[in-house]
């Protein structure tokens, strides 16, 4: 079937609409059809990822119009993993989401669907497109559905933490709303592939210098690189876990998939490492990014800030490995998109079903978690090890990557401050273990069979089976890794 | 050379792996879960044992199973130092099991389930390492075997392994994070591969000698677990494991993988060529004197004895390093024998410890005196034990010692022979006055008459006395082993 590529994105769309209505109706209704809507946009990135491997770019046009003057979507490699990534975690988590939802919002349920699919449907949009103008609006789109939902969460914080994602996303969406102004006034076209065509010949303009730079700007704010990070803490730890689970992972990593495909499809390498002189000040940026994170993060009491701290540390990962100007970074930062996205889910999985039991998470409350909630607790240790960069988990073999892009462009602070963040992790996550190992103390030397044991009291099922089915899967993408990049990856730069 | 495509070193390493569910769901029945583990534990020996043949015929087995870039795959490559290593690693993982429900259900200890659980994990790497075909898998079975052994170590839970489970990570993961990682992935960086060869992975002239000399370095240091000053202290404070811990991870596993992993870079990532060339190995033998003769010293000073015997490990296993780093043919064979001679001898010592805590509740040297006549079994194989140690006949430890110090001379190193003199005088000075005051000494509470033996249960005694046996066998008969030996280095 030829309308894949649009399927994944209107299946949502129309979910949403219908979940809209049916929350009036009968709310019951909400959660069937968003599952339902998920399952053919999931279905469907499959399909399309097989046509792309199988037989290069597809050039998707809405309503039949031709580009410039349509819009158009364009599927290549990247942004077939990439949509499958959203997609699948969107649909998986939706699973999870059950529960939290019924514990967390019952009485807005239907709402919540409702967002959670109009979200989703902005994701994928962004990455399906091949409009620059298209992008804009469904930037706009996935921030407004996510400013909604923060605000649907923490009762006392939520809010606040809200209007402060509000002012910020929107500044960020401002500059990059100017920079593709800038690029429509000098090149007359907003089509991707359009504007990649004439900009060469208009190499030193000045205007296409300040496009570009507004546009990164932009988007680092969107993606809260390092020090444009400061919305991203609060709103993702305030917002009901059911949905913090899937922006977490995915919303800066679709971002990173924006500048990744500014930099090598519009503005291309050429342009970026040869006329410009930039490169190594962003490369300092994303070293401090790295380290920033990772000290803010140790500075944290509360597990599911923890956690958005290092979100901030791993987006300078991504970044300093796009702006490598090599093929090794690079290949590390896009295999980095795939790989930290399923361990932030996998992550925030095992967070969403200790906020279920235990209601809140800071540091203290996770005593002798292990021996109440070990599943949980497996899917969680996996996920840390991950991020951590233990192999066989897939957290290492990106970082392999990044590394040796590192070293080739002779970036030995970056390197350095890869290794330093997995120490910092280390740190970090034996801190939480520990806590959750040893304490409460027991008196003296713990002896007996059976006496010590602790009543084991699990999240709900459906919450596990997805937990363990995402923490297996980060040890199979690492071992498959090298597939990975030989079948997506590397034929995508070339 | 000849290699075979075979799938049995993966299942020697996935077997201890498949069998955790097992063990987790009969949790609930001891009896029915230990015999789980001996059935895994048989089966990992026996494959172990089966590739033997092969290798001794002077082929390899190899098995790649993920290609993750050019030159570096998850993939087994089994010669003849990885299975000199495996063998001694799954007979004895056998042997300590048993020992280990003497020893956990004699103290009726809690959770262990989760420890045995652990156990076959640590193992499963272990023999992963051993079988390693390239660093980056030695790498990534290295780590599991950290990650692995920390809740063994910590497995008391309380504030005393809480805080020995901290330096034990902060050492062991600090290193190979901070050292190894970067070294490693700068070899790869520079040369593309990291495929162990005898020849090394170096074009000529591809490696200055500073740069083979930090990154030397950073390997020697980075593979923590094999103790070298001053990276050591975590072992020491990982005896508040309980005892099969000690015995079989803190004397035969988890500190030889450090040690294999040195020796792997020394004869597989440098090169004895390269490094003879650019003279590293005396400065390695240097480092490992070091620590040798200080950590002699500091046995003396200890009166428990589980950390007397943990420093005499520490200085045991740089025999080892000093061995390999004589990167001469005798050296070689020396050290990398000592993997095994050292293995029975220590792993029947730390038995003799935990049997006398068992039966006793004693841990300090200064109380056992008299404790000979009431365990003389024990006390005979801690005898074996520490001679083999010493490096006396008839253990297969003198062997060993022999071949170094012949190793020394015909590399003309006779300062380097001093100390290997030097420190076996110190051996026999912290272990023979433990063995003469346990049966010539007097105990508190004995009274004049008879003394009633005493010995703890079966299934303490009969692997120690079983370890001390195989370490005077392995004196008369080390011909397996130095055959296997000599072929994994090429030196025939």
């Amino acid at each position: 079937m030829d309308n894949y590529p649009a399927l994944i994105v209107v299946a949502p769309l129309l979910a949403a609409l219908f979940a809209g209505i049916a929350a009036w109706i009968e709310e019951r209704l909400s959660y069937p059809i968003a599952v339902i809507g998920l399952a053919i946009s999931t279905f469907s990135a499959i399909m399309t990822l097989m046509t792309v491997i199988a037989s290069g770019t597809i050039h998707y046009r809405m309503a039949g119009w031709a580009p410039p003057m349509g819009i158009e979507y364009r599927i290549d490699l990247l942004n077939a993993m990439v949509l499958l990534l959203v997609s699948g975690i969107a649909f998986l988590n939706l699973i999870a989401s059950y529960k939290s939802v019924e514990q967390e919002t019952s009485d807005r349920a239907g709402s919540f669907y409702t967002i959670y699919l109009l979200f989703v449907t902005g994701l994928l949009g962004v990455t399906a497109t091949g409009d620059l103008f298209n992008l804009y609006v469904l930037i706009e789109i996935t921030s407004l559905t996510s400013y909604a939902m923060v605000a649907l969460g923490d009762k006392d914080r939520g809010p606040l933490a809200s209007l402060n994602y509000v002012f910020i996303g929107v500044i960020g969406a401002s500059f990059y709303l100017l920079g593709v102004g800038y690029l429509y006034l000098i090149t007359g076209s907003l089509n991707m592939m359009d504007v990649a065509g004439i900009l060469p010949a208009l190499k030193g303009s000045s205007t296409v210098l300040v496009a570009f730079i507004l546009c990164m700007i932009g988007v680092w704010i969107k993606m809260a690189l390092f020090p444009m990070h400061v919305w991203l803490p609060n709103a993702y730890s305030y917002s009901p876990v059911a949905f913090a689970r899937m922006v977490a992972p995915l919303m800066t990593k679709v971002m990173v998939y924006v500048m990744i495909r500014l930099m090598v499809t519009v503005f291309g390498f050429e342009y970026i490492f040869e006329t410009l002189n930039i490169a190594d000040a962003v490369v300092w940026l994303a070293t401090l990014a790295i380290l920033a994170g990772g000290v803010m993060a140790l500075a944290q009491k509360n597990l599911k800030k923890m956690l958005t701290y290092i979100i901030v540390c791993e987006i300078g990962y991504m970044v300093g490995g796009a702006w490598m100007g090599n093929q090794l970074g690079m290949t590390g930062a896009i295999l980095h998109i795939l790989n930290d996205a399923i361990m932030t889910f996998a992550l925030f999985l095992a967070v969403g079903n200790m906020v279920y039991k235990l209601k809140k998470v800071d540091l203290t409350d996770l005593k002798g978690l292990f021996g109440k909630m070990p599943w949980t607790m497996t899917g969680f240790v996996l996920a840390a090890f991950s991020i951590i960069g233990v192999p066989p988990t897939c957290g290492f073999f990106s970082k392999w990557y990044l590394i040796l892009g590192a070293l080739e462009k002779g970036a030995y602070h970056f390197a350095a401050a890869l290794i330093i963040s997995s120490l910092i992790c280390a740190v970090l996550f034996f801190k939480v273990f520990e806590i959750c190992f040893f304490e409460p103390m027991s008196e003296g030397h713990g002896h007996g069979e059976s006496h010590s044991q602790v009543a084991i009291e699990e999240a709900p099922i459906s919450m596990l089976i997805i937990t363990g089915f995402v923490s297996l899967s980060l040890i199979v993408v690492g071992l498959y890794s090298g597939t990975i990049v030989n079948t997506i990856i590397l034929p995508f730069l070339k | 050379m000849e290699t075979i495509v075979s799938v049995k070193p993966l299942l020697a390493v996935l077997v201890t792996l498949f069998v955790i569910p097992i063990l987790v769901s009969s949790s609930s029945k001891p009896n029915v879960r230990e015999s789980w583990i001996f059935i895994a534990g048989t089966i990992k020996l026996l494959l172990v044992l089966s590739m033997l043949p092969v290798i001794l015929e002077g082929k390899q087995i190899v098995l790649t199973l993920f290609e993750i870039a050019p030159g570096a795959a998850i993939a087994f490559r089994v010669d003849g130092l990885g299975m000199l290593f495996a063998i001694v690693a799954a007979s004895l993982y056998l042997v300590t099991s048993v020992y280990s429900i003497g020893y956990m259900r004699g103290l009726d200890e809690h959770g262990q389930t989760r420890f045995v659980s652990f156990f076959a994990l640590a193992i499963s790497a272990t023999i992963g390492a051993a079988f390693s075909a390239n660093l980056m898998t030695l790498y990534l079975f290295y780590e599991v075997l950290s990650l692995a052994t920390y809740p063994l170590v910590t497995h008391h839970q309380d504030a005393n392994s809480r805080l020995s489970g901290r330096r034990y990570l902060t050492f062991i993961l600090g290193t190979s994070i901070g050292l190894v990682l970067p070294a490693m992935i700068y070899c790869y960086s520079v040369t593309g591969t990291l495929e162990f060869s005898t020849a090394g992975i170096f074009a000529a002239g591809e490696l200055s000698k500073p740069a083979a000399t930090v990154l030397l370095l950073m390997f020697v240091f980075g593979f923590a677990k094999a103790g070298i000053m001053p990276f050591h202290t975590w072992l020491p404070a990982a005896m508040v494991a309980p005892t099969p811990v000690s015995a079989l991870l803190h004397a035969v596993a988890v500190v030889k993988v450090g040690v294999f992993s040195i020796v792997r870079i020394i004869t597989g990532i440098f090169g004895v060529e390269l490094l003879s060339e650019f003279n590293l190995g005396v400065m390695v033998m240097t480092i490992a004197s070091v620590t040798i003769l200080v950590s002699s010293c500091i046995a003396l000073s200890q009166d428990e004895l589980k950390r007397r015997l943990a420093f005499s490990t520490i200085s045991q296993l740089s025999y080892i390093v000093f061995g390999v780093a004589l990167l001469t043919p005798q050296g070689l064979l020396g050290g990398v024998i000592h993997i095994a001679m050292h293995a029975f001898g220590k792993i029947t010592l730390f038995f003799c410890a935990g049997a006398i805590f068992v039966a006793t509740g004693k841990k300090y040297i200064s109380q056992m005196s008299g404790l000979g006549k009431k365990m003389p079994f024990t006390f005979a194989a801690f005898f074996i034990g520490a001679l083999g140690v010493i490096g006396l006949p008839p253990s297969g430890g003198f062997y060993s010692k022999w071949n170094l110090i012949l190793g020394t001379l015909e590399a003309q190193q006779t300062i380097f022979m001093l100390v290997l003199l030097l420190s076996s005088f110190l051996n026999a000075f912290y272990f023979l006055p433990i063995i003469y005051k346990g049966f010539f000494g007097k105990s508190e509470e004995e009274g004049d008459g008879p003394v009633k033996i005493q010995e703890a249960n079966l299934c303490l005694l009969i692997p120690l006395m079983f370890t001390a046996f195989i370490s005077i066998v392995l004196f008369f008969y080390p011909t397996v082993f130095v055959k296997l030996i000599n072929i994994g280095l090429g030196l025939l």
